[in-house]
């Protein structure tokens, strides 16, 4: 316990509390915050629409290569976060497998140059840190309500169904009321991973204050110049995740 | 049922820690890697009693050795040279952005010898006095602008970046980064604050440029090699020269060695390959 304690107890310590407001009011730590707090926001909300139809899908279809998918969805997990950055590139920088055809098509004579916006690009944009932050944070969300989707009992769908409800409608009124609880508990795992990442995002979408410097990659360049700064992020930080971590106390350590 | 169970748990063991030991080794690599000694070393191994020893001047002991990123080639080779030379010695490279070698060093890591690429980063070892006698410049740079391999945004000078999409440069505390940012503000040029991204050493600034989507970066002359990348000159008028010192720390497990090593950089086969590298010479 003491190994968990001691660092946290030691951050608090360091802490300058006396300019603690104005170090927070300082306008990189206003950016990194105000950024942070969008890009985990957007990504968390990415992670739930696409997560939660690929954790219905893993739970109740079978179909062949099933193991493999799962596999996939979950590989950010193990993925050491730069490495996702990396294939991140691979696949969506201008020269990548999917953002080159891309930008290339919304550029100056491209077969989609009409959408509005310019060329497409996903590095070095604030739509890049969501991307990077959905990534590691997407089987967070997939894997709770995957589990959750599997364990409750299904008689309630079966019995919706000989009502006559259709699909949707079942899953709208009777699997996500149930499922609810794990449902919130994903996502809110989820917004944490997003606000945390790190080396994703600095592969992926560049460090650039105010459009992709997230609180801890702001945390990392201001330890050098302004390390009371750092600190105070740093704090806040902190403060967020025992905050999550006590809200989700109920759902998620104790049950499992 | 049963022989089916013992078969599964040696599986699950082997696939357990096949993936604990890919973590692992994952965990371990970070941006300030450190580069173990090099084989021949290795191969050299532990001091035999019966070998002969070296003529007098050759010296045995370990080293860490911390040094800028921009003296991760150069280093890696005086390295090779002066184990050749001492067979018996162990070099370990620590290679990261001087600022953070030196908050390091300051947070009381083990290390021997500092090697910066500004006088500033040596400045807040010397000011607690963690620096031996006084450290010696034994090398120069100076800026250039990077591009792509043919340089696809037709980059010609310094006036060109405050338009030319993305600019990669090195943290505003990393010495390349002030370097840049003296050069770009000496120039009059500016560039729009959120086209720029800040690289966290020079290495990784390059890379955002050779393997990333940056359009242009502000690097060491000495740091582009390799055919991602080319370089766009900067006039010596407008450019900044860069002094390197290096010194031995006061905290050094080994004095003698870590003398032996800074005397080795700054001697003939040291200064002979970092101008090999396209460093300046002290002057």
């Amino acid at each position: 316990m003491a190994f968990f304690a001691l660092p946290l107890a030691g951050l608090v310590r360091l802490a300058s509390w006396s300019t603690l407001l104005t170090d927070l009011g300082s306008p990189e730590a206003l950016d990194a915050l105000r950024l942070s707090l969008i890009c985990s926001l957007g990504a968390t909300v990415l992670s739930v629409a696409l997560g939660l139809p690929l954790a219905w899908t893993l739970a109740r279809v079978s179909f062949p290569g099933k193991g493999f998918v799962r596999a996939l969805v979950l590989l950010p997990l193990v993925l050491p976060p730069v490495v996702g950055g990396v294939a991140l590139l691979a696949a969506f920088s201008r020269r990548g497998l999917i953002g080159g055809p891309l930008f290339d098509a919304t550029s100056d004579g491209g077969l989609l140059a009409w959408l509005p916006g310019g060329p497409m690009q996903f590095t070095f944009s604030t739509t890049g840190v969501i991307l990077a932050e959905t990534f590691v944070a997407l089987p967070f969300f997939v894997i709770t309500v995957e589990a959750a989707l599997r364990s409750m009992d299904q008689r309630y769908e079966d019995v919706a169904a000989t009502l006559g409800a259709g699909r949707w409608l079942t899953f709208r009124r009777v699997t996500v009321p149930l499922v609810l609880p794990s449902l919130v508990a994903g996502a809110v795992l989820a917004w944490a991973r997003a606000l945390g990442e790190f080396g994703a995002t600095i592969t992926f979408a560049g460090n650039i204050a105010g459009r992709t410097q997230t609180l801890p990659l702001g945390v990392y360049l201001l330890l050098e110049s302004r390390p009371e700064v750092a600190v105070a992020l740093s704090l806040v930080l902190l403060a967020v995740s025992l905050t999550v971590i006590v809200a989700l106390r109920d759902r998620w350590l104790e049950r499992a | 049922m049963g022989s089916r169970n013992r078969l599964v748990h040696p599986v699950r063991l082997v696939l357990a820690a096949l993936a604990l030991t890919a973590l692992g080794a994952a965990c371990g690599t970070s941006t300030g890697t450190t580069a173990a000694p090099s084989a021949s070393a290795t191969a050299v191994g532990p001091t035999d009693a019966s070998a002969p020893r070296g003529p007098t001047g050759a010296v045995t002991g370990s080293i860490t050795v911390s040094a800028a990123a921009s003296l991760t080639e150069p280093f890696t080779s005086i390295g090779e040279g002066f184990r050749a030379a001492n067979p018996d010695v162990e070099v370990t490279f620590t290679f990261d952005s001087s600022g953070t070698l030196a908050r390091q060093i300051l947070a009381g890591a083990p290390s021997d010898v500092f090697a910066a690429a500004d006088e500033a980063s040596m400045a807040t070892l010397t000011g607690e006095d963690l620096i031996a006698g006084s450290p010696a410049v034994f090398a120069r740079n100076q800026l250039t602008i990077v591009v792509k391999q043919g340089n696809p945004a037709n980059i010609t000078g310094l006036a060109d970046l405050a338009s030319a999409g993305t600019i990669s440069l090195c943290g505003s505390q990393v010495p390349c980064g002030r370097y840049a940012d003296q050069v770009l503000a000496a120039a009059d040029v500016a560039i729009p604050a959120d086209s720029i991204t800040r690289g966290q050493n020079v290495k990784a600034t390059l890379a955002a440029v050779a393997d990333g989507d940056a359009d242009a970066g502000i690097v060491y002359v000495t740091d582009v090699t390799g055919d991602k990348v080319e370089a766009v000159a900067i006039p010596d008028a407008d450019n900044a020269v860069a002094t390197y010192p290096i010194g031995v720390l006061t905290n050094s497990a080994d004095r003698s060695t870590a003398e032996a090593f800074v005397a080795f950089v700054i001697g003939p086969q040291g200064r002979a390959t970092l101008e090999a590298g396209g460093f300046l010479p002290p002057g």
